[in-house]
């Protein structure tokens, strides 16, 4: 099945921009109508919703920022009643203060329609077995892949994060032809399958991996698709915008942003000003066709350049070409995002502690670590040890409530870590080779 | 009159790496101040270096001009006789006085066996571990 959804794959460049124009323009009056919080943004950059003529006018929309997701928490984003939502996923945001997504049955609909189109343009179909190995609950991650599978037809196994010998004995004993994890995991199960004399080649019939959630490089993907013997794709999505949403190709060159589903500018973060086709620049993202929570250019904190060069494939929708990094300093351990800002948070809970930190995230074997320093405060100097291996544990214990994952934390002297102000890039240690 | 049985210990905070001790050894030393104790408790990545010095005010000063977190605590040091059941008769009367101890070290002084303590409330504890026939390490007796 080489399309999911024949005429909108298969519309030129002309055709999908005409549409998104008129989606663009039905959205902006939605939201000035129905959205508080956008009927006043609106009003305030003075543009009404009949001022969007051309695609172009997209820019002169308010954009949205991670701080008003905070603001906004939980639900003042969310437009229509509760009655019509269906769903809630939950992602960790900037401060500490989680994002609560909502979803309306046609949102659920057209989230798993993307990544069903997705899936196909893979060379994926109803004679597949997917095998989930992202995480379920409050992420998003795990029920987008199994929806999109269930809608493309393929065969759905939910096997969720861990346990991996496991993934490699459903691996075996179903014939299994594609894994949705992250592509550290992938390395994990690669290695977990040599150890118990697995050969993933030879022995499954594995022959593609849908990963994403965290960054990885070029030479990462070769490694996966050289050790595991399949096809590696890279995927695309945020929570924000529903949850995975897009993969690449069986071209393989850049993700394919469904016209329809997503506007996507690209631009200088600096300027504001609109990259060219395949200038590299800060992403910014409109979801066309969402109801219950909406965000008009969505400054989701990603790098990277959008393409309109006609696909190998035949399909003309744009793709995004490499990630090349975030604007902010958000870090993904483990398929989690960490922003340094939610250390800094937790840290003004802990009196004992000081304000400076410093983040080293680390990698061992195929495992995301995370060690924090933190530098004690001198008037909480005791020479009572377990008053100090308490103020430890406080905020290891805190920030594992805050950001989802275990957390080493060590304490040093004052004044012994570098200054967070004068060098951002020194807060975050990053030694993981990606 | 107890007061002089109070005994001023330095504790400093220190990571757990190689020639932090070493650095600390050689400052005092360079600056004339004898160290009669050390003991060191450790936590996962850290640990508290406790000294009893001969003159402590310096010691703090001079260790915190090299960049230690130094705290000055007070404590108490008992002449352990040489006889059986000695530690036990001092921790019975200290609990007997209500008297939790924080933590313990020994270190052998002159002719007879020190053990320093840090306890809830000093001033009982001095007066509990005298009135129960000890005897206690006076403060002259660290210069
Ligand atoms: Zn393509």
């Amino acid at each position: 099945m080489p399309f999911f959804n024949h005429a909108i794959e298969t519309l030129r460049r002309s055709e999908i921009e005409e549409m998104q124009l008129k989606l663009l323009r039905a959205q902006a009056r939605r939201m000035y109508e129905r959205s508080p919080f956008y009927h006043a943004r609106m009003r305030e950059v003075e543009v009404m919703p009949d001022d969007i003529t051309r695609l172009d006018d997209v820019r002169r929309l308010p954009t949205t920022k991670k701080t008003d997701l905070r603001d906004n928490y939980p639900d003042k984003l969310f437009v229509p009643p509760l009655e019509k939502i269906v769903r809630y996923h939950v992602s960790s945001g900037t401060t500490g203060q989680p994002t609560v997504v909502a979803y309306t049955r046609n949102d659920i609909e057209m989230w798993s329609e993307s990544l069903a189109r997705a899936f196909a343009s893979t060379g994926m179909g109803e004679s597949d077995v997917i095998q989930v190995a992202n995480g379920y609950g409050l992420f998003s991650g795990g029920m987008g892949m199994h929806y999109a599978g269930e809608k493309l037809g393929a065969t759905v196994l939910p096997a969720g994060t861990g346990n991996t010998r496991r993934q490699v004995q459903f691996m075996m004993d179903l014939p299994v032809t594609c894994i949705a994890c992250t592509p550290s995991y992938m390395l994990q199960i690669a290695e977990v399958a040599q150890s118990m004399g697995v050969s993933l080649q030879d022995d499954t019939r594995l022959e593609r991996g849908i990963l994403g959630a965290e960054p990885w490089s070029d030479s990462m993907k070769a490694k996966i698709e050289d050790e595991a013997g399949i096809k590696a794709y890279n995927c695309y999505g945020a929570s924000e915008l529903s949850g995975p949403l897009f993969t690449e190709c069986e071209a393989q060159d850049g993700i394919h942003v469904w016209g329809d589903m997503a506007l996507v500018e690209i631009i200088d973060p600096d300027t504001g000003e609109a990259c060219a086709d395949g200038e590299k620049g800060e992403m910014i993202v409109t979801m066309l066709q969402k109801e219950a929570m909406p965000l008009l250019r969505y400054r989701i904190g990603d790098m990277s350049s959008l393409s309109w060069d006609p696909c190998e494939c035949g399909r003309e929708h744009p793709r995004l070409m490499r990630l090349t990094g975030r604007v902010d300093d958000m870090m993904v351990i483990r398929g989690i995002n960490v922003f340094p800002s939610q250390v800094e948070h937790l840290l003004y809970e802990v009196p004992e502690v000081g304000k400076n930190f410093q983040i080293v995230v680390d990698r061992v074997g195929n495992l995301d670590t995370m060690l924090i320093k933190v530098e004690l405060e001198p008037e909480a100097f005791t020479d009572d040890i377990l008053k100090l291996r308490h103020i430890n544990r406080q905020v290891a214990d805190g920030l594992k409530a805050v950001l989802n994952i275990k957390v080493e934390v060590q304490l040093v002297g004052p004044g012994t870590l570098p200054k967070g102000e004068s060098e951002k890039a020194s807060r975050v240690i990053d030694k993981r080779v990606m | 009159m107890s007061e002089r049985y109070i005994i001023e210990q330095i504790s400093m905070f220190c990571k757990n790496e190689p020639g932090r001790l070493a650095s600390m050894a050689r400052v005092l030393e360079e600056n004339g101040i004898n160290m009669l104790a050390l003991s060191i408790a450790e936590a996962n990545d850290f640990g508290v270096v406790r000294a009893l010095v001969d003159k402590s005010d310096r010691a703090k000063e001079v260790l915190t001009d090299m960049g230690f977190m130094v705290k000055v605590t007070e404590v108490i040091g008992v002449n352990m006789r040489d006889e059986p059941g000695g530690l036990t008769c001092i921790a019975t009367t200290l609990a007997d006085a209500d008297i939790n101890i924080d933590y313990a070290y020994a270190y052998s002084g002159k002719g007879a066996a020190v053990l320093i303590l840090r306890v809830s409330d000093t001033m009982v504890a001095v007066k509990a571990i005298l009135d129960a026939g000890h005897e206690l390490l006076s403060r002259d007796q660290l210069g």
